[in-house]
């Protein structure tokens, strides 16, 4: 075995240990169980749209909006439709993950500034639908009036409602489900497609690869993954904020990524992780918390420009 | 039957004619080189053929397919490979994975989520195969941004070959390289069409490179086709030493 191949195991194996342990080593250090849950839903959110910056190479700005839709989708299939979280949760996915194909197929076109322009725009319309249509969706307040159910496995269920540690499995099974998927798309021929469309769009037209079919494909595959994580994220609050579909919420999800590391699979989590654990402890002292942060990213991209993840690797190789 | 068909193709930008009513026959096997002084159109006339901007007028050709307004991808998928004047390449990834990125496409696996071992198998001996070709076989596991001009060229000869290409569209091989890399470059290109039996366009500066690998040559002038002939029928040529050399002489 490669020294590279054991050090990626080696990754694996902390990044799993730290998360299966979360509950346990979370509490003695000041944290608690469901800031814990946080950081996975709102890492998957981060992994999502770094599928599309890091891996194919494409800034969305609008992420949220899918991520947010997928919330909402969940909120009102509990509220309305069904008693089933799985389902709820499936039901967030797809509003989000096929309202973000049909989009994607408007968007692919352009590049760069244009295509972040324009997701920005896009994603800003279903921010104004949830601020607007408050009968359905709450307006301002947000959506309120459902809650996570417990999982009826037929001879027994799991409470997921009322223990936190039970739901944290519960996401954490979730976030293992997606982050496998999306680990098994990035080694497969279409995830080197993927990469090598970052790496030399040119040349990868003249390779043979339909440029805009791929992007439009891993731009659908990112929308699902952050629907999904939007789903997740209505289960941990019972609640579904207009703001989850807002730019800002975006921009944050781009923050998480390129902090952590864009050129690494992991380094989102880790970027989440410092912004959702900052975001509890400063704001918790000021309320003028994401100045903090704001200059911590600055720091980041000054002096790491591959983010925390890929500061670590690299001195590391030295 | 001949592989490239070219029939008065005309490019205008605006006001400005880029090539103008240029036609141009390939047949099967042959090494044909486009040359001219700069300015002359050639990269234009490339990237007409290869799909990379659309003609104002004329038709193209390709194994007796009109491609005209074909998209490049499916030209590709047809047999038609390019290599650019500036060296296009995945700089941050090894010259293993480069070439692979081709092979797969070529096997149809590009939106595959999984292939299977055996699958795997072939890509990576095809892969080798290729990198054979091109020697690179001793460089595989090095990053291509930091190899050495002419290795990258070779690489992305490489990956140009990895489409199994009918027609292989070389612009400026040898652009930028020291005469030890010209030479290694150029030997290249005369096994892929001695023994390979590619028929090649190229794109060539370099005179001594033209008249030791080209069966035929076309000359451009200001967009237009100045003159075409064998290697010796052009330097006898008294419209293209004028170009040259200039109209004085």
């Amino acid at each position: 075995m490669s020294g590279e191949q054991m050090r990626k195991l080696v990754v694996l194996a902390v990044v799993w240990l730290a998360l299966l342990f979360a509950p346990y080593w979370m509490a003695p250090l000041g944290g608690y169980t469901a800031l814990a849950t946080r950081v996975l839903v709102l890492g998957l959110a981060a992994m999502s749209v770094n599928f599309l910056l890091g891996f194919t190479g494409v800034l969305s700005f609008g992420h949220a909006a899918y991520f947010g839709l997928g919330a909402y989708g969940t909120g009102l299939a509990l509220k309305f439709l069904t008693t089933s979280t799985p389902l709820s949760l499936v039901l967030g996915m797809l509003l989000g993950g096929v309202v973000g194909g049909l989009l994607g197929a408007l968007i692919v076109r352009r590049r760069g500034v244009y295509f972040a322009m324009v997701t920005i725009a896009f994603g800003q319309v279903f921010y104004y639908i949830a601020f607007q249509w408050s009968s359905l969706t709450g307006g301002d307040d947000g959506l309120r009036g459902f809650s996570r159910q417990p999982l009826e496995l037929g001879l027994f269920q799991i409470d997921i409602l009322s223990n936190t540690t039970y739901f944290y499995y519960f996401v954490l099974f979730c976030f293992a489900l997606a982050v496998g998927v999306m680990g098994v798309l990035l080694r497969s021929p279409f995830g080197r497609a993927m990469i090598a469309i970052r790496e030399n769009e040119r040349r990868a037209r003249f390779l043979g690869i339909a440029v805009e079919r791929h992007i439009w494909i891993a731009f659908t595959l990112s929308c699902f993954f952050i629907a999904f994580a939007g789903a997740l994220y209505a289960l941990v609050n019972n609640f579904a904020d207009p703001k989850g579909l807002h730019y800002s919420q975006s921009g944050d999800f781009v923050m998480m990524a390129v902090m952590g590391g864009m050129r690494s699979f992991w380094g989102p989590l880790l970027g989440a992780a410092v912004f959702v654990i900052l975001q509890d402890y400063l704001s918790s002292i000021t309320i003028n918390w994401m100045s903090f942060v704001g200059m911590l990213f600055v720091l980041v991209v000054l002096f790491f420009p591959r983010g925390l993840l890929g500061f670590i690797r690299r001195k590391r190789a030295a | 039957m001949n592989v490239l068909e070219v029939r008065n193709a005309t490019k205008r930008f605006g006001s400005l004619v880029a090539v103008q009513d240029v036609s141009l026959s390939v047949p099967k096997g042959e090494l044909r080189a486009i040359i001219g002084p700069n300015g002359a159109g050639k990269t234009t006339f490339f990237n007409l053929i290869s799909g990379f901007l659309a003609p104002s007028a004329g038709t193209i050709e390709f194994d007796g397919r009109d491609i005209t307004l074909m998209p490049a991808h499916e030209r590709v998928a047809l047999g038609m490979a390019r290599t650019f004047q500036i060296t296009e390449i995945f700089p941050e990834l090894t010259v293993f994975e480069n070439v692979r990125v081709g092979t797969e496409v070529t096997a149809g696996y590009c939106l595959r989520p999984w292939i299977s071992r055996a699958q795997q198998n072939d890509i990576h001996s095809r892969v080798e195969e290729v990198l054979k070709l091109a020697g690179l076989e001793t460089k595989a596991d090095r990053l291509v941004g930091e190899l050495a001009h002419g290795d990258q060229r070779a690489a992305e000869i490489a990956m140009a070959l990895t489409l199994n290409p009918h027609l292989l569209l070389l612009d400026e091989p040898t652009a930028g390289m020291g005469d030890r890399e010209t030479f290694e470059i150029t030997k290249l290109i005369r096994r892929l069409h001695r023994d390979s039996k590619l028929t090649i366009v190229l794109i060539e500066h370099d005179m001594r490179v033209v008249f030791h690998l080209a069966d035929r040559i076309t000359v451009l002038d200001q967009g237009k086709l100045l003159a075409e002939g064998t290697p010796q029928e052009i330097a006898a040529n008294a419209a293209v030493q004028a170009a040259y050399l200039g109209k004085a002489a």
